[in-house]
């Protein structure tokens, strides 16, 4: 895209927040696991574990659910304690639209932002713009139009989103299947068809051709939102994710540190169900969860962005 | 050795598929490695980008570390390039906890010398032995070295500091030449697997 900064011809020239940094960093927590963490403590614990990055929040969804009220940016302390606690890549949240939190979370370091729908959208029409920052931003997306739109803002990461909080995998399945099954429609397209599949899409003609040209999304596309076990995991990779975000899934669960460390190895591990039944043994207790069908759609967070 | 060779991407994590598909066009037959018996089967080795510390875990986790210590110092090619370096350095200034490398070049490391995600760039950088100009290096929350000991050469420096080394049969860079379309480095590499046949 020719928006995007390119390499510098001088090594006296470094370039910061290029997409290539932004997009390269997500590319290096491939086939991994990011584990939502609300304390030093967790993220120590799903550093332990062998998670890739941790996400940095005052409460999992399972909470923000539990709770209600307004969800917003955590605080900055809590923040740069996570930081400071763990050498893994720390990620944290900001609300849809709210780019004056992004730019807080930019100035503390984060090393990626979450424009999120688990928070409480503070704009309902507008996504930030993710062109003016240098730390660069992941975002949710239930089909793949919203995904291109996302990226056409300058998201350099693509989550589905799932159904956060819920520890119930099926909207997970759901948005990952649509995602994919969209790509695998457009790749069969000639570029006759690509033009008014971008308008289907609601998403810019250049975007739609890469895609059907790539087979895949021009950045990395991870899975969230429901996963709760080692198989679910597992499910979400061999359905296409390329690594899975595990909120409220961990820490809502009876023993954090080996259910963390057990989802790390299936995680790798996808293919393999012998090590996937290893894996999944003793964990203790499984987050209980809610019943997608039983969610009234207020409460959708994945209804929240467009 | 025929004039294939097979070359293996440790795949515990990390950005796996790019550095399969530089192989593949620098003339490799390419594949994962993520246990033992895959890792008998390789010529060389690349040890990928990544988190570092989940790499070492993961490898140590399921008996890998070991095998892969002995294949490279039996004389494996390999090549790291960033958490890959950072695996295949001798020692680590700060380790995390119990954090294990694989080893074989005689080198210290810094992890995220270069600083956060916002300090991350790209600039041109000279490595000896690449023809045809500057490579686009991509720093990515990248390590640089520290200091290297006798048997190892310094290969390329950026700002003053060690971004790339090869001690006999490992190389490894700070950077990412798997994220550009550039693949000298990767031919680079695939000839030395080719000597060693």
């Amino acid at each position: 895209m020719s928006t995007l900064p390119t390499t510098p011809q001088s090594a006296d020239s470094p370039a910061t927040g290029t997409a290539r940094v932004k997009r390269g960093m997500a590319e290096q927590l491939k086939g991994g696991v990011i584990m939502d963490v609300v304390n030093a403590e967790q993220a120590k614990i799903a550093e332990d574990a062998g998670a890739v990055a941790v996400m940095a929040l005052e409460r999992v969804p399972a909470d923000i659910r539990k709770d209600g009220g307004v969800a917003r940016m955590s605080d900055p302390n809590m923040i740069e304690e996570i930081i400071e606690a763990v050498s893994i890549p720390v990620m944290a949240k900001s609300r849809i639209g709210h780019f004056v939190e992004a730019q807080v979370l930019q100035s503390l370091g984060v090393d990626y932002i979450d424009e999120s729908e688990v928070l409480t959208p503070a704009d309902e029409v507008n996504h930030s713009d993710k062109f003016a920052f240098t730390t660069p931003f992941v975002c949710g997306a239930t089909n793949l139009g919203e995904a291109l739109r996302r990226i056409a803002e300058g998201a350099a990461m693509i989550r589905s989103k799932g159904e956060a909080g819920t520890g119930n995998v099926v909207e997970a399945v759901r948005h990952l299947r649509q995602i994919k099954n969209e790509i695998a429609r457009l790749r069969g397209y000639d570029n006759n068809e690509l033009y008014a599949a971008a308008k289907e899409l609601r998403a810019p003609y250049e975007l739609v051709k890469e895609v059907s040209e790539l087979g895949k999304l021009p950045v990395v596309l991870f899975s969230a939102g429901g996963v709760a076990t080692p198989a679910d995991a597992a499910l979400m990779r061999q359905l296409g994710a390329e690594g899975v975000f595990v909120g409220s899934g961990i820490f809502k669960s009876g023993d954090p540190a080996k259910r963390a460390a057990a989802i790390v190895k299936a995680t790798t591990f996808y293919d393999d169900p012998k090590i996937i039944a290893d894996a999944s043994r003793n964990l203790g207790e499984a987050m209980v969860g809610i019943n997608c069908d039983t969610l009234p759609e207020t409460e959708r967070y994945a209804n929240r962005g467009w | 050795m025929s004039d294939t060779p097979v070359i293996g991407v440790l795949a515990l994590q990390g950005d796996v598929r790019e550095h399969l598909i530089a192989l593949a066009s620098a003339d490799a037959l390419a594949r994962p490695v993520r246990r033992p018996e895959e890792l008998a089967e390789v010529d060389g080795l690349v040890v990928p980008g990544g988190e570092s510390t989940t790499m070492s875990k993961l490898a140590s986790l399921f008996g890998m570390l070991e095998p892969l210590r002995e294949r490279v110092r039996d004389g494996m090619p390999v090549y790291g390039t960033c958490a890959g370096m950072i695996l295949l350095a001798d020692k680590i200034l700060d380790p995390r906890s119990g954090q294990e490398t694989i080893g074989g070049i005689d080198m210290i490391v810094r992890r995220n010398a270069f600083g956060r995600q916002n300090e991350s760039f790209e600039a041109a950088v000279e490595v000896a032995g690449i023809e045809g100009g500057p490579v686009e290096g991509v720093f990515i929350r990248a390590p640089w070295v520290e200091s290297v000991g006798a048997q190892a050469k310094v290969v390329a420096e950026h700002g003053g500091h060690i971004v790339a080394v090869r001690q006999g049969n490992a190389l490894a860079t700070s950077f990412h030449p798997e994220l550009t379309g550039d693949h000298r480095v990767h031919a680079l590499f695939v000839d030395m697997v080719r000597a060693v046949g």
